[in-house]
């Protein structure tokens, strides 16, 4: 019976090929919302990933995300160097300040002070250049982005191309010099300004002088040492916040959650998307049961029980969900993957195929439960009715 | 080849539609019975009650009350797994209009009530195949309901109707939608085919012409049975 289901289904072209289309579409419009989406939380805390490093995290107590800098004193680092349980702790720097190109032009920089003896928390991808570089004098790392934009040196002639900075390429910071001497790749956040490494002390030269220039403390803990219980410790003895990694990431994820409206603007796509998807596959599912109700009648009266009937329906669904879920989601990958070296943010992981999967099942069980009552409520004597 | 046993016995048998004042009378105690090998025809004006009557015979609806007894099974005591039950293995249907699974070829269409029985599809196909031989039609068991004529599609739903070896076959109009020659023939292949070892045909229909092909017709008027006789007494 499972193959007059199928046949019923699959003979009727149109019908099918309609209800393949609806669900193909719901689950493009969900998976692929959802995956730009989670691109985008991604890259609020894309700095956290690449310093990836430190366990953990310290700052001033008011710090609710990771472009929120409220610098601590230098002697915060000492102190929490003193506590047992902490393997090594470095400084950060991090603060926008305002970078002289060779033009005259002024462009504001994220600056990225790493610590002058190891260069913690540096770039993890060099396309020019070496890390260690930083210890030349005068040295800066930047991001190609940056490098190939926004600092990219003006067209030698009116309409050319501008020429991207190099390395050897030099420009100005607070009146100092600064060599670039490597381009690295970094990961794209919020923060549409280049990016540039140097080393802590050279970047507090960068900046104008204030009293605190401390931003972050990066914090490995020795083996064995539950990160958590180094947090705790690290609050209780210094004052000061420390989280963990994750921790750190769902603060900055939450606070852009919570103040940027991003969640809702894309909630409301990918809800559109799920409404849709169920309003055209629940009517094209219910019509194409309305049109069989006289032979699913027939097949009542000659004996086929409920619980059959309703697995031809769910069978159906199944067939119909599992292909338009297929389809969709590979329409929603293809369109990931020629946008991949883009500016569009794409994240597909597997839970969010899980998911979306999970969605078109909703769907589908919804558009059948419809059928399914007005098949179930069938009364078979309806059959010899012209 | 007709034989004693009563396959169908109806007694007082009552139906009514709806409730209040809408309420329809269809069935106002129905006296009835059918024996084995034998084909009756249920005859009478539009609304008379015909198709209420063979609905409940073929527990596809219940009566309210009065008694009705099919196959040696009383139909009130069934539950409503064991009609379904009872209709899958004992009960035959021919529809005035066929209703033959359009994506399904004629074959897959004859096939359907052994599928129900859960027998294998191969298998299932081939005894329908065999089935349609049987009706003449054996050649057009790949080809839809919508390659074949009228006359053909009922021969498939005929061998739909017995291909399952029911006990019992009823038919309601099932020449109303053909011509009057088509009608004939497959009154004639009913009669030939489905009317075997000892099974019994009821046929609802209005077409007086088909009449000389039953074995006993009963009259019905305004939900009861009237009259039963033989084909010959009726004609004069
Ligand atoms: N489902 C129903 N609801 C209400 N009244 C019905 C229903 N089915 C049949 N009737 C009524 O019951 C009477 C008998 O109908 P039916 O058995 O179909 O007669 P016939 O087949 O002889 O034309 C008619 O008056 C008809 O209008
Ligand atoms: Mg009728």
């Amino acid at each position: 019976m499972m193959y007059v289901a199928l046949r019923m289904l699959l003979g009727d072209r149109a019908k099918y090929f309609g209800l393949i289309f609806g669900l193909t579409f719901a689950s493009l419009v969900l998976t692929q919302q959802s995956a730009v989406f989670l691109g985008l939380m991604t890259r609020t805390f894309g700095a956290i990933t690449d310093t990836g490093v430190a366990d953990i995290w310290v700052m001033d107590p008011k710090v609710q995300y990771i472009d929120d800098i409220k610098p601590m004193s230098d002697t915060a680092l000492l102190r929490v160097r003193g506590i047992e349980g902490v393997d090594w702790a470095v400084p950060l720097y991090k603060s926008l300040l305002k970078a002289r190109l060779e033009n005259g032009n002024f462009q504001s920089v994220n600056v990225f002070g790493l610590d002058d003896a190891t260069l913690a928390g540096g770039p993890h991808t060099m396309l020019e250049g070496r890390v260690e570089d930083l210890r030349m004098s005068d040295a800066v790392i930047v991001d190609s982005v940056g490098a190939q934009g926004k600092l990219a040196k003006p067209p030698s002639k009116p309409g050319g191309k501008p020429t991207p900075l190099h390395v050897g390429d030099s420009l100005e910071l607070n009146d100092r010099r600064a060599v670039v001497v490597g381009i690295c790749k970094v990961s794209r956040t919020f923060q549409s300004q280049p990016v540039l490494y140097t080393t802590y002390s050279r970047a507090t030269t960068f900046a104008p002088h204030e009293r605190k220039m401390l931003s972050f403390i990066l914090v490995k803990a020795k083996p064995g040492i539950a990160e958590a219980d180094l947090c705790a410790r690290i609050r209780e003895r210094t004052g000061l916040e420390a989280y963990e990694k994750e921790t750190f990431i769902e603060k900055t994820m939450g606070y852009f959650m919570k103040y940027t409206g991003i969640p809702i603007n894309f909630g409301t796509a990918v809800a559109l998307g799920f409404v849709v998807g169920v309003a055209i596959v629940a009517q094209l599912f219910y019509s194409f049961t309305l049109e069989n109700l006289r032979y699913f009648a027939t097949l009542k009266a000659m004996g086929a029980s409920n619980f059959r009937l309703l697995r031809m329906i769910l069978l159906q669904a199944l067939l119909v969900g599992a292909t338009g879920y297929g389809i969709g989601v590979g329409l929603a990958s293809l369109f990931g993957y020629s946008f991949r070296d883009t500016e569009l943010a794409f994240r597909l992981p597997w839970q969010l195929l899980l998911g979306s999967a999970g969605a078109v099942m909703v769907i589908c069980a919804l558009s059948a439960a419809l059928s399914l009552l007005k098949v179930v409520r069938l009364e078979p004597a309806v059959v010899f009715k012209a | 080849m007709v034989s004693l046993d009563p396959i169908i016995r109806c007694s007082k048998l009552t139906k009514t539609y709806g409730q209040g004042e809408s309420a329809v009378q269809a069935l106002r105690g129905i006296e009835l019975e059918a024996f084995a090998g034998e084909l009756l025809m249920l005859v009478g004006p539009s609304g008379c009650g015909k198709t209420t009557l063979i609905s409940v015979l073929s527990s596809l609806l219940d009566a309210d009350g009065g008694e009705c007894r099919v196959l040696e099974r009383d139909l009130r005591s069934l539950s409503a797994a064991e009609k379904t039950a009872f209709r899958a293995r004992s009960i035959g249907f021919v529809f005035q209009a066929f209703n033959l699974i359009p994506t399904l070829t004629a074959a897959e269409n004859v096939a359907v009530p052994l599928l129900i029985q859960d027998m294998p599809r191969r298998a299932a196909v081939r005894r329908a195949t065999e089935m349609l031989e049987r009706v003449g039609i054996g050649d057009k068991a790949g080809k839809l309901p919508s390659q074949l004529s009228g006359g053909q599609q009922q021969r498939v739903a005929i061998a739909r109707a017995i291909v399952h070896e029911p006990r019992l076959v009823v038919c309601d109009e099932p020449t109303s939608a053909l011509d009057h020659q088509t009608g004939e023939r497959v009154l004639k292949l009913l009669r030939e085919n489905a009317l075997r070892d000892g099974r019994t045909l009821v046929i609802v229909t209005h077409d007086h012409r088909i009449f000389p092909y039953a074995d006993r017709i009963a009259q019905m008027d305004d939900g009861r049975v009237v009259s039963v006789q033989r084909p010959s007494e009726k004609s004069q």
